[in-house]
């Protein structure tokens, strides 16, 4: 089969790259408002659309599965394809995952702002949108294993396997997280009850973190840091383990969000151990991805695309090592329910999640487009140095906050009274409130030069599809 | 805490689930060769030529023995 003008499918990789930035901005500018909001309250003048309650999971749905998902979509479209040099497998299906996942995020920035929400964290979105979400994860997986399933290379890259548990165990997650009644078009309630309710959601929670957030990014970052390295993965060996000890460790974690709750004590223990276990494959793969630079050092100097994947690796190894302490009981009891949470979750999101996106889309853009590199490397430089500052601002102003809720709030006088009203504590985190906007600001101007940065590189320039070498479609 | 019952099983179905799939993978060969895979992603050569369309030949830094290896 083939001729020598077959071409791999870049429409589909190109549209969910330029979807990343634009959601990308969407996503962090709601974020920006809702932190403005926590300094103003009164902000947006009572108006319900607008409200924080609203917004919220306007912002974490749209940052998470808008802006992590595009990039998702798009890096795991093109190393299937790369790596298995062979053209995605159902094209039409594959565009109906670009506009089907593109109306998921339309229906969600429209009913979420209508106060339109199932009340699981993370899964907001009522009943008719899962269905969708459901349809276009089944077409996903049709394109990605039916890629993998036609592929001319023998060996399934290590990227494949980790894209391919992300896929098959999100839709586990979110098959058994929607499980609802419906009562209406646009209201349903959960099979589940109470703490039951609270299982079933941090459950789906935490291994959404697990598997959307880390394992689909490990994917990206197994191909994309050794091709901008022009270097093997430190470990190949390594990577393998990697995958095997993660996927096998991580399904019982979701429990330490739920410590001293009237979950049974013996499964936040649960909670508490596996993700203290999971320390050790998190560690490994960071350790792999920054020794993937071992012997080329020097490239850090001058190319930011590896500044941000490299520091991106640092962000999950902190994150990594932040989350299994903070799922130790002791610990929880003075972080869980302060902006310490709110301090780890961006440094995974902005820092690991965010940076490693940001990186593979100025990797894929200027060859989507026929080009070698970005319209400019300056730029790229410069969107790095503000978002790690923004970063930087984020979470420590947020440490501190967080750290001095949770000491106010556990203070008590003597004769057993509080010795602050929460009050106290919210106008001590004022100040970090601001700082914390700041960090957010510098975090959306970044990605503001980014938007335009593409534009620059896009503006002009033919969509290319990158032929299929000639010799593995002679192997084929 | 009823929900357990289902939950647990799940992951206990999930992680035979995951020892079939390794099995399988490690008795098909799949992690025969833990050394070539990673320089075979290097192999190929995605950056298109500078000012058209199509893929670069062996020409600059990072791998270096690309060509070879074809």
């Amino acid at each position: 089969m083939g001729t020598a003008t077959e071409t791999y499918n870049y429409k589909v990789v190109r549209q969910f790259a330029i979807m990343t930035v634009a959601w990308g901005i969407v996503g962090m500018l709601v974020g920006v408002i809702i932190a403005t909001q926590l300094i103003f309250p009164d902000l947006t003048q009572g108006i319900a659309w607008l409200s924080y309650g609203r917004l919220r999971p306007l912002h974490t749905n749209a940052v998470i599965f808008a802006f992590g998902g595009s990039a998702l979509f798009a890096t795991s479209y093109y190393v299937v394809q790369r790596t298995s040099q062979v053209r995605l497998f159902a094209g039409p299906l594959a565009a109906f995952t670009f506009w089907g996942w593109q109306a998921v995020i339309v229906l969600a920035a429209i009913t979420l702002p209508l106060g339109l929400n199932t009340s699981h964290e993370y899964a907001e979105l009522e009943w008719p949108i899962d269905v969708l979400i459901t349809l276009v994860w089944v077409a996903y997986a049709i394109v990605f294993f039916g890629t993998i399933g036609t592929r001319r290379v023998p060996h399934i890259y290590v990227a494949n396997w980790f894209f391919g548990a992300f896929i098959l165990t999100v839709a586990l997650l979110h098959v058994v997280n929607s499980v609802q009644i419906p009562v209406g078009w646009w209201k349903s309630y959960y099979v589940y009850a109470g703490v039951q309710d609270a299982m079933v959601q941090w459950w789906y929670g935490h291994n959404a973190v697990g598997f959307f957030l880390t394992a689909g990014f490990l994917g990206m970052m197994y191909y994309f840091v050794p091709k901008q390295a022009g270097r093997p993965v430190y470990s190949y060996r390594l990577s393998v383990v990697h995958f095997w000890a993660l996927i096998f460790t991580y399904m019982w974690a979701g429990p330490h969000h739920l410590h001293y709750t009237a979950l049974p004590d013996w499964t936040q223990s649960l909670g508490m151990i596996f993700s203290l276990i999971l320390l050790a494959p998190s560690w490994g793969g960071m350790i792999n991805g920054i020794m993937t630079l071992s012997g080329a050092w020097h490239k850090l100097r001058t190319d930011p695309l590896l500044k941000f994947m490299i520091v991106s690796l640092s962000f999950y190894g902190m994150s990594t090592f932040e989350g299994p302490m903070m799922s130790i009981k002791t610990v929880n009891a003075l972080s869980h329910y302060t902006d310490w949470t709110i301090g780890h979750v961006h440094s995974g999101a902005l820092g690991w999640v965010g940076m490693i996106s940001i990186g593979c889309v100025y990797y894929l853009i200027p060859r989507m487009f026929g080009r070698t590199e970005m319209h400019s490397v300056g730029l790229v430089t410069l969107h790095f140095w503000v978002a790690t500052i923004g970063i930087v601002l984020y979470i420590a102003a947020m440490w501190i906050a967080g750290v001095t809720q949770g000491l106010m709030w556990r203070a008590v006088n003597p004769d057993g009274t509080l010795t602050y009203t929460f009050v106290e504590s919210t106008k001590a985190s004022m100040p970090f409130y601001w700082i914390r906007l700041g960090g957010g600001l510098l975090y959306l101007s970044g990605m503001l030069i980014m938007a335009y940065n593409v534009w620059k590189t896009v503006a002009g320039h033919k969509a290319t599809d990158a032929p299929i070498p000639a010799y593995a479609q002679a192997h084929a | 805490m009823d929900i357990l019952y289902l939950l647990v099983p799940l992951s206990v179905v999930l992680v035979l689930l995951i020892a079939g799939v390794l099995w399988y993978a490690v008795r098909s060969g799949q992690f025969d060769d833990l050394d070539s895979p990673g320089f075979k992603v290097l192999l190929d050569d995605d950056t298109p030529r500078a000012g058209g369309a199509g893929e670069r030949g062996p020409s600059d830094d990072a791998t270096g023995t690309r060509d070879g290896e074809r």
